[in-house]
């Protein structure tokens, strides 16, 4: 098992190489990053050059690329643009662990990203936790009653919400929950940011400002994976073994959550062990309708102002969960299905 | 020219006898495809909103459908502009139909783009396996591994802002509607190009092909007319739900204000910006090219599904 997880590993890295590279080559074009940094505006085409210069922006693109991935101490820079390189570099590259500084504004990438890191998983493991057992009720409930009224309304439902844009469920809630409700002197919930700067950062008050956007994920997602539960729970119910287990009189409560059920999770957690990497870069439209300071936004604006470092960092470190997640979803698998083995 | 009915010469069965009418692969299809009413509902509601984009033009000329009269803005559902008038006074009502025509159009071209890539790189991986399989499968894996948004918004970015306005049919089409296309086709083919592997992968070991082979058929004969016509069942159902999937993904980027840019319409870039108003009470900005999304992607999935049961080889009801 151990060489199989290494082997896994292996395979990733150049993966993860390629990936870099082609993302990293296409920043290139995003537009001048010195156009907006920090808000200052330069005047003098000296003060462009020297700045251009400093941030290595007027290298060639594989030799930016080659100074991201090992950084460049063990070179030297030419920092007055005298043609004759004197300085010694100080970037150490990703590949140390340094992601370099946000050209928005000069913090370390890493840093700006893990400030955010937290808010997004937040947001997002809530919402799964929402997602999973709300998908399993609906799901294991329209397994049991199968072409019942409620399993097709359950599924004439399934594939509105399948269907339905992220932000058109987010503005519909808003637009019921917080404007109308509001409107008519109902308690109200409130639409954009994580707490309300007069009453200050508490639970209670993150807690509050969660409902919305966690529903709204919740109601995009529920369609897909209660299908996906009820067809596992069919399947299962269909075992010879259930048969066996009801002719042995067991009550039907044991039947369906530790027979069927036990067996029907195996599939279930394959599908929530490749979903929960992507939660990491938030849902970048309900972040951003909801203001929530997560990933998702911050990509969106860092994207816009061409900050290579933060996106690329952001992007990388989703990469790396989603190929991690893979491997352990497969192991994991292994793990709780003794049929199954890897060499 | 009239198409000549040939006479039916089959011999009329007794009406008590129990036969199997012959059918071609497409009529059982049709059959199949009847008996699935939500697909049924989906493929009428499809019809309706073409109508409603292309009938529209006939009363809304675009001139009307761009013209701004800031005096007006904001004007909720009237009489005169059904659907209201958005933040700087355009009839909503006019702009959905030439939004539904561009979104139309984004998602047809971008399955056909996502479609031709995904086909040729699946039958070449299936097909010739090797060095060239294990190359382009790690292309493959790259793509799917950056959730598609992250890649469509860095894509719209880099190719962004450099397309000049082109002319079409004596319209003027933003430039970004071709770079949505591009980066919607280009971000999605993965998916099509593994179902088309795998069946490539099933396929090329029926005793046909060896047949084929053996008959001096070359490699790209039975690509294309052995291997490709007996794999089109999924690849019409992918194309099918990939036209959904780029109008929704061509209304996310729009939304977040990447996408296609004004003053061309699409049902996404109306709804850019409507959260602003939400305060306000202001429900118009959202709500009808929203209900327009979510009807035809709706439709759209029906419409796949029952293709999904119809052209199943192995559904033997008819």
């Amino acid at each position: 098992m151990t060489r199989y997880i290494l082997r896994r590993f292996l395979q990733a890295i150049p993966l993860l190489f390629l990936i870099s590279l082609l993302l990293f080559v296409m920043m290139q074009n995003m537009g001048d990053p010195l156009a907006t940094m920090g808000g200052r505006t330069m005047t003098r085409s000296e003060d462009r050059a020297r700045l251009t210069r400093q941030l290595g922006l007027d290298k060639p693109v594989i030799v930016q690329y080659l100074y991201w991935l090992i950084g460049n101490d063990w070179t030297k820079i030419d920092l007055d643009g005298d043609g004759v390189a004197e300085t010694p570099g100080i970037r150490k590259g990703v590949l140390r662990g340094d992601f370099g500084y946000s050209l928005v504004n000069r913090e370390p990438a890493m840093e700006v990203i893990m400030e955010r890191l937290p808010n997004t998983l937040l947001l997002m493991l809530t919402a799964e936790v929402v997602i999973l057992f709300g998908s399993l009720l609906i799901g294991i409930y329209a397994a049991l009653r199968q072409y019942s009224l409620m399993d097709n309304v359950v599924t004439a439902l399934s594939f509105i919400g399948y269907s339905m844009p992220i932000f058109f469920v987010a503005l519909g809630l808003m637009y019921i929950f917080a404007v109308n409700f509001k409107a008519w002197g109902l308690p109200y919930l409130p639409t954009v940011g994580m707490f309300d700067p007069q009453a200050g950062k508490s639970v209670w008050q993150v807690a509050w400002h969660m409902v919305l956007p966690v529903i709204t994920i919740a109601i995009t997602s529920f369609a897909a994976n209660s299908r996906y539960v009820r067809s596992t729970m069919l399947e299962a119910l269909g075992q010879d073994y259930i048969r066996t287990a009801k002719s042995k009189g067991l009550p039907r409560r044991s039947i369906v959550f530790i027979h069927a059920l036990k067996n029907a999770s195996l599939p279930i957690i394959t599908v929530v062990g490749l979903d929960l990497p992507f939660l990491l870069g938030g849902a970048v439209v309900t972040e951003r309708i909801f203001a929530w300071p997560g990933m998702g936004r911050l990509f969106i604006d860092h994207v816009s102002r061409a900050d290579t470092p933060v996106v690329m960092g952001i992007m990388m470190l989703i990469a790396f969960a989603v190929i991690t997640f893979q491997i352990i979803t497969d192991v994991l698998y292994a793990w709780l299905d003794p049929r199954i083995r890897y060499q | 020219m009239v198409k000549q009915r040939t006479p039916d010469l089959r011999p009329v069965s007794a009406p008590d006898e129990i036969e199997t009418p012959v059918l071609s692969l497409s009529k059982l299809a049709w059959r199949r495809f009847r008996r699935h009413k939500m697909a049924v509902g989906g493929m009428v509601t499809l019809v309706f909103l073409v109508l409603y984009c292309i009938g529209g033009a006939f009363i809304f000329t675009e001139e009307y459908a761009n013209y701004n009269d800031l005096s007006i803005k904001l004007q909720p559902p009237s009489s005169e502009h059904p659907f209201g008038t958005d933040t700087i006074g355009r009839d909503i009502l006019a702009r959905t139909v030439y939004g539904g025509q561009i979104s139309l159009l984004i998602g047809l071209t971008a399955m056909i783009v996502e479609i031709m890539v995904g086909v040729v790189i699946g039958a070449l991986t299936g097909y010739f396996g090797g060095w060239l399989d294990s190359l382009l499968m790690r292309l493959t894996e790259a793509v799917l591994i950056v959730p598609q948004i992250f890649l469509l918004l860095v894509m719209a970015k880099f190719f962004g802002g450099a397309v000049p306005n082109i002319n079409i049919l004596g319209r003027e089409f933003s430039g970004s509607v071709i770079v949505i296309i591009l980066i919607i086709g280009l971000t999605a083919w993965p998916y099509t190009a593994r179902i088309v592997r795998a069946q490539f992968l099933s396929i090329k070991e029926n005793e046909f092909i060896l047949a084929a082979r053996a008959t001096g058929t070359g490699t790209w004969g039975i690509i294309f007319r052995h291997i490709l016509p007996n794999s089109i069942a999924p690849i019409v159902v992918a194309a099918t739900l990939g036209i959904a999937n780029a109008i929704t993904l061509e209304a996310y980027i729009s939304f977040l204000g990447l996408g296609v840019r004004p003053p061309t319409a699409t049902w996404g870039n109306m709804l850019e910006g409507a959260y602003n108003y939400i305060d306000q009470g202001i429900y118009w900005l959202w709500l009808f090219p929203g209900l327009l999304i979510l009807l035809i992607v709706l439709s759209i999935n029906f419409v796949g599904d029952g293709l999904r049961d119809a052209l199943d080889p192995r559904s033997r009801a008819v």
